[in-house]
C-alpha cells in the first residue's frame, strides 16, 4: 500500500535515463571520431584527448570541493566537455592547451553560472573560441609532423581551390582532431539517434538551412561538389550533431529547436561565406545559444485552456 | 576623519567608493583602454586632472549657474577643461594621446566626472570638491593601473612595457589584451573586492566603512529603513543616478 499512497512532487513519471546515461551515451557515440582522430594524427592527439578529459574532471572536482559543494564529477558531463574540447583541438597542440581550455570551460562557463543545467553556453565550444582567440597562432596550426601539413579543406576551397571530397567524407585530411571523418560522426550520431538521446531536429534544419544558404549565397550554385565539401569539409557535422544538440544550451519548445536550426544554419553560412575565416561553425552556436532563452520565451506553448479568441 | 576633510575625500575616493570597483562608473574607458598598465595609468591621471579641475570650478559657480541649465554649464565646463588636456598631451605626451586616441575627448562624457559634479561638486564648498575629485580620480588611476597591469602582464608577459614572464616559456595569452579579457580581469577583481569585505565581515570587522555599491538608487532600494542615505539625499541621488545612466556611454 505504501507504494501506491507514495506522495511526492512532481515530476511523476520515473524513467530509467539519468544525466550520466546520456553522457556516457555522448561518450560512446564520440568514440569513432575521437579514435579516428587518433589513427589519423598519431599518439599526440591521444595524449591531448586524455589530458584534456582528465583536467576537465579533476578542474570540476577541485572547484566544488574548495566552494564546499557537492561533488557531481560522477554524472561525466565534465567528461564529455572535455572529451568535446578535444575534438576540437589541433593535433599538434600542446598538451597545455588542452588544461587551460578545460579549465575555462568547467570554471569560467559552466561553474561560475551554477554547474550542470545553469549555463548559458556550450562549455567546450566557449573554450574553443577562448583559446581560439588566445592562442591563435597554435589553435590554426594544422600541421602535424609527417602526416599533413598547410591549410584545412574548407581553407583550400575558401582560397578557391578544390579537394578531393571521397578523403573529406573518410576524414583523412588535416583539421582538428574529432571533426575531420564525417563517417565517424555520422555513426556516433545515429547511435543517439537510434537511443532516442537526441532528435534529428537541431542537425536536419541546421544543415538543411545552411546548405539552402551557400547555394543562394555562395557564389557556386547549386554546385554538389562544393556543397559537400562545405559539408564535409570543417567542423559542421561535429558541431550540429553533438555541439548544437547540448541538452542545457538548445532550446526546450519543438518549434524553438527549429528556430535553432535555422539561426545556426544562416550564422554559419554567413560567417564562412563573407567572413574572414573559412569556418564558422563554432561562433555560430555560440551566439546561437545566447538566442536560446528568447527563442524559448517566443516559442512556449500556451497552457491548455489559456489564449484564443477574446470573448 | 572628519567629513569633506581632505583626507577624508582621499580616502572615500581611493577605497570607499572607488569609482572603478564600488560604484562600477565609467565602464567605457575601464574597459577599452586597460589593454597596458601605463595606459590605465595615463587615462586615470588625465581624467584625474579634468575631474579635480571641473569640480573646483563648478564648486566655485554652483550659487551662479542656475538649477534649471546645470547639466549644459557642466559640460561646458568639463569639455573646456578635456579640450586643454587633450592639447597638451597632443604637444608634450604625443604616444600617450595615440595610445588612448578617441578616449581623451571621450571624457567628457565619462559619468564619474559628471556624477561627481552633479552630486557633491554642485552642492559643496570649493577645497573639499578638489579633493573629492583628487580622490576620486586616484581611485580610477589606481583601479585602471591595477586592471592594466593584469591583462598587460598576462597578455604580454609584460608589466609596464619590461618583459617579466620571458616569452621563451610562457605563451602571451592575447585574449587578456583583447576586449573580452578586460571583462575577465575587472569581474575577477571586483569579485576579490567583495570577497576581502565578506571576510573581514565575518571576522568581525566593521567593514562599514567599505561600502557595497548600493548605487544611491533610493527610489529603488527595498532596504530604506535605517539607511544614512535615505531620508536626505534620495532627492538629488535619483538625479544622478539619471545622469549617469544617460552619459554612460
Amino acid at each position: 500500500m505504501s507504494d501506491m499512497m507514495k506522495v511526492s512532487s512532481n515530476p511523476h513519471i520515473i524513467d530509467k535515463v539519468t544525466t550520466s546515461s546520456i553522457m556516457a551515451a555522448v561518450m560512446i557515440a564520440l568514440l569513432p571520431a575521437a579514435g579516428f582522430g587518433v589513427y589519423n594524427f598519431g599518439l599526440n592527439a591521444l595524449v591531448l584527448i586524455v589530458v584534456t578529459v582528465a583536467s576537465a574532471v579533476l578542474t570540476e572536482y577541485i572547484y566544488e570541493k574548495l566552494m564546499k559543494m557537492p561533488i557531481t564529477i560522477k554524472d561525466c558531463s565534465a567528461a564529455v566537455t572535455g572529451l568535446l574540447l578535444a575534438m576540437n583541438l589541433p593535433a599538434s597542440a600542446p598538451w597545455w592547451v588542452g588544461v587551460i581550455g578545460s579549465v575555462f570551460a568547467i570554471v569560467v562557463v559552466k561553474m561560475l553560472f551554477g554547474g550542470l543545467g545553469q549555463n548559458f553556453m556550450n562549455p567546450a565550444l566557449g573554450a574553443r573560441c577562448f583559446l581560439l582567440l588566445s592562442f591563435t597562432s597554435i589553435m590554426t596550426n594544422f600541421d602535424v609532423a609527417d602526416v599533413y601539413s598547410g591549410a584545412t579543406p574548407l581553407a583550400i576551397v575558401k582560397e578557391g581551390g578544390t579537394y578531393n571530397v571521397l578523403d573529406m567524407v573518410i576524414g583523412r585530411t588535416a583539421g582538428t582532431i574529432g571533426e575531420t571523418s564525417m563517417i565517424a560522426i555520422v555513426i556516433g550520431a545515429c547511435f543517439l539517434i537510434l537511443i532516442d538521446v537526441i532528435t534529428l531536429r537541431i542537425p536536419g534544419t541546421y544543415i538543411v538551412t545552411f546548405v539552402i544558404f551557400i547555394c543562394l549565397f555562395g557564389g557556386h550554385g547549386v554546385d554538389p561538389t562544393y556543397i559537400s565539401e562545405q559539408l564535409a569539409g570543417g567542423g559542421l557535422m561535429l558541431g550540429a550533431f553533438f555541439m548544437a544538440t547540448d541538452y542545457v544550451t538548445s532550446p526546450v519548445t519543438k518549434k524553438g529547436q527549429y528556430v535553432f536550426g535555422v539561426c545556426l544554419g544562416l550564422l554559419t553560412g554567413i560567417f564562412r561565406v563573407f567572413g574572414p575565416s573559412a569556418e564558422g561553425v563554432s561562433y555560430a552556436i555560440i551566439i546561437s545559444n545566447l538566442l536560446v532563452p528568447l527563442i524559448e520565451r517566443v516559442t512556449l506553448p500556451k497552457a491548455f485552456g489559456k489564449g484564443g479568441e477574446k470573448a | 576623519m572628519t567629513n569633506n576633510s581632505p583626507q577624508e575625500r582621499l580616502y572615500n575616493g581611493l577605497i570607499k567608493e572607488n569609482p572603478t570597483f564600488v560604484l562600477t562608473l565609467g565602464m567605457c574607458p575601464t574597459l577599452a583602454v586597460t589593454t597596458s598598465a601605463i595606459n590605465g595609468l595615463g587615462m586615470g591621471l588625465s581624467t584625474m586632472v579634468v575631474l579635480a579641475l571641473s569640480n573646483v570650478f563648478i564648486s566655485a559657480l554652483r550659487k551662479i549657474i542656475p538649477d534649471r541649465v546645470r547639466i549644459p554649464a557642466f559640460i561646458v565646463i568639463i569639455a573646456s577643461f578635456v579640450t586643454m588636456l587633450q592639447l597638451i598631451l597632443q604637444g608634450y605626451i604625443p604616444a600617450l594621446n595615440a595610445a588612448l586616441g578617441i578616449y581623451i575627448p571621450l571624457i567628457v562624457v565619462n559619468c564619474i566626472i559628471l556624477g561627481r559634479a552633479e552630486a557633491y561638486a554642485f552642492k559643496n564648498p570649493v577645497i573639499p570638491s578638489l579633493f573629492d575629485g583628487i580622490g576620486m580620480g586616484l581611485g580610477f588611476s589606481f583601479a585602471l593601473t591595477c586592471i592594466g597591469a593584469v591583462r598587460e602582464l598576462l597578455g604580454a608577459g609584460q608589466i609596464f612595457g619590461a618583459q617579466v614572464l620571458s616569452l621563451s616559456w610562457y605563451t602571451p595569452v592575447s585574449i587578456f589584451i583583447m576586449a573580452p579579457g578586460a571583462f575577465f580581469v575587472l569581474a575577477c577583481m571586483t569579485a576579490l573586492q567583495n570577497k576581502i569585505k565578506i571576510n573581514g565581515e565575518k571576522k568581525g570587522k566593521d567593514m562599514s566603512k567599505i561600502q557595497s555599491g548600493c548605487g544611491h538608487d533610493c527610489l529603488n532600494c527595498s532596504d530604506t529603513q535605517g539607511c544614512k542615505f535615505y531620508d536626505t539625499t534620495v532627492k538629488a541621488e535619483t538625479k544622478t543616478e539619471e545622469v549617469s545612466s544617460n552619459e554612460n556611454n
